[in-house]
């Protein structure tokens, strides 16, 4: 067994009545990238403030190792590893982008002219040097997400929890996010994310938990999560209902949507199957006005280990074939 | 690195954070110092006269600002540890405190770096109002230059003991409004105390309140040091006090920061 940068057995918190985390177990390898995936209120945010020692695991949690130390007995150890970027954002808006990675490296105990150094490298890297003399509460979304990454990595920790990095972020700086998350792991270190958006997941996570409701209710890399679920098709769609009714009674294993004039083709969206699907459709004499492949993806498997249905709009991670 | 030199050296940080802000926004710490000249002007140019007479002895003006400044420099105290609480309130609303306690730093050293900067600017300010003061006439009388010393002394033990208690009302406030609402008896206090009139002129069943009360003490101390009056029990009972403050508000505003957050 390669070493686990994060080790939980039986995690749990709960407020009152109220159970946030029903026993939880992760295992994080050093180096990877782990996303906490869950709709709002899931527990992600109270798993992510457990484990980077904010509060503290609820009494009945069992061990709980992260780099190596015991979450209860040793936090002060796990905090020297860790870097944390919450979910709203860590900065200091009355000081500048640069006194806060000064604070941050006086707080790391560097030395001046090392601090200075560390802090300049990672303001150049981030983008943030024009804007270093600037208060931080002056900075854009993705300026303020930047820096708070930035002041993260002036520690150098091992393992960095980011909880929803992206969220509030425009397409641009969210890709500009993703790209540096995997710097991050290229260079050894390991991250936590939690995200409420699959495709984040799906880009960036070696693996994926869906926490739902307190509880695990899935766990893989994003590959072995689809498999979990059928759920692609080849989708069909006529414009003339005597056309649909026909191409219906020639595809009899078709699913019919009679609403919509549509026909669904079970698939798994590879270009062998797709190639012999044509085929056949071009034998029959069938002619679709519309075709769409669906290949399943995170979207499903979520709504469907999350109890909720896939909404009917939801056509954003489909292609035309054209 | 030990507990000591860590605890220092951070504590040392969040003091330089904590100044940069007082440095960067100064307004709310001016604020604070209006209502303590205001008073203080109030007190000796508006009612100076008719207040002399409630000194007794046949004073005058003069005589009611020697009388009237020890309890403004106190009353200085009271108002700027208002900021300490607001400034507290409004830090741990803040996204920074979450990154701080989850670093591998010294615990203490947020609230440390907040104590240690209220203070300092609790003296800026009594330095400055004093100034005024002296400005308008007041002068001590033969006050020797340990009686000086312990004045100074006095005035930043119970800024210490005020801060910490001010720190406490911060933190268990929800926001700085509260923070601010919460902490408003320690600038009204010294109006019920000796401050402005003799304890002696105040209703009997009232009296034994505003004798003990934590001001009155400080104030009669003050007024021993730098004018030569009798002192007495004030002494030792302002010291207790402002231990027995310092330590509660200590206590209070620690087990409020180690407690999980919200």
């Amino acid at each position: 067994m390669t070493s686990l940068a994060i080790a939980a057995n039986g995690l749990r918190k709960s407020y009152g009545d109220k159970t946030v985390l029903d026993g939880i177990d992760l295992a994080v390898p050093e180096g990877t990238i782990f996303s906490l995936l869950g709709p709002n209120g899931a527990g992600k945010t109270t798993a992510v403030k457990i484990l980077s020692t904010l509060i503290t695991a609820g009494p009945a949690s069992g061990e709980i190792r992260v780099a190596g130390h015991d979450l209860a007995t040793d936090p002060q150890a796990v905090r020297a590893a860790i870097g944390v970027t919450g979910q709203f954002s860590a900065v200091d808006g009355l000081i500048t982008g640069e006194e806060n990675m000064l604070l941050m490296a006086d707080l790391h105990h560097l030395s001046k002219a090392e601090g200075r150094r560390v802090c300049a490298a990672l303001l150049e890297r981030f983008d943030l040097t024009d804007a270093a003399k600037k208060p931080a509460s002056t900075y854009s979304g993705g300026m303020k997400r930047r820096l708070d990454i930035a002041m993260t990595l002036v520690g150098d920790p091992r393992i960095i929890f980011l909880d929803e990095p992206t969220t509030g972020l425009d397409p641009r700086s969210r890709h500009n996010m993703w790209q540096i998350i995997r710097e991050l792991v290229t260079n050894g270190v390991t991250v936590f994310l939690t995200t409420q958006y699959l495709e984040e997941a799906d880009q960036l996570a070696d693996r994926i938990a869906v926490l739902n409701d307190g509880k695990i209710a899935a766990q893989g890399t994003a590959e072995e999560l689809k498999r979990l679920i059928p759920g692609g098709h080849v989708r069909l769609r006529f414009y003339d209902p005597s056309t649909y009714r026909s191409a219906a009674r020639a595809l009899r294993e078709a699913s019919r949507d009679d609403e919509a004039l549509a026909l669904q083709i079970p698939s798994d969206g590879s270009q062998r199957e797709l190639r012999s699907i044509l085929d056949w459709l071009d034998s029959a004499g069938i002619e679709a006005d519309e075709l769409t492949v669906h290949t399943p993806d995170l979207d499903d498997v979520f709504f469907a280990l999350t109890g909720s249905t896939v909404p009917a709009q939801n056509n954003q991670t489909e292609e035309n074939v054209r | 690195m030990s507990s000591l030199p860590l605890a220092v050296r951070d504590s040392a940080t969040m003091l330089r954070r904590n100044l940069l802000h007082a440095r960067r926004y100064p307004s709310l710490t001016l604020n604070l110092l209006l209502t303590p000249v205001m008073l203080l002007l109030l007190f000796v140019y508006i009612f100076g006269d008719t207040m002399s007479a409630g000194i007794g002895g046949g004073a005058d003006r003069s005589a009611y600002i020697a009388y009237v400044v020890p309890g403004i420099l106190l009353m200085t105290i009271g108002s700027t540890v208002i900021g300490a609480a607001v400034s507290v309130a409004t830090d741990m609303s803040e996204g920074i405190i979450a990154r701080f306690r989850t670093m591998a730093i010294h615990r203490g050293s947020v609230l440390i770096g907040h104590v240690v900067g209220s203070v300092l600017q609790s003296v800026a300010s009594v330095l400055l109002v004093g100034a005024v003061a002296v400005a308008i006439g007041f002068r001590s009388t033969d006050a020797t230059a340990l009686e000086w010393l312990a004045a100074i002394g006095l005035l930043a033990l119970f800024a210490l003991a005020l801060t910490w208690i001010a720190v406490g009302m911060g933190m268990a406030s929800p926001n700085a409004e509260a923070a601010s609402n919460s902490a408003m008896p320690l600038i009204l206090l010294p109006l019920i105390s000796s401050a402005f009139t003799p304890i002696d002129a105040m209703p009997g069943w009232f009296q034994p309140i505003a004798r003990y009360q934590p001001f009155t003490p400080a104030i009669e101390t003050l007024r021993g040091l730098l004018l030569g009056s009798e002192i007495g029990y004030n002494g030792w009972l302002a010291v207790a006090w402002s231990i027995g403050l310092a330590a509660l508000g200590y206590r209070w505003s620690t087990s409020k920061f180690n407690a999980d957050p919200k």
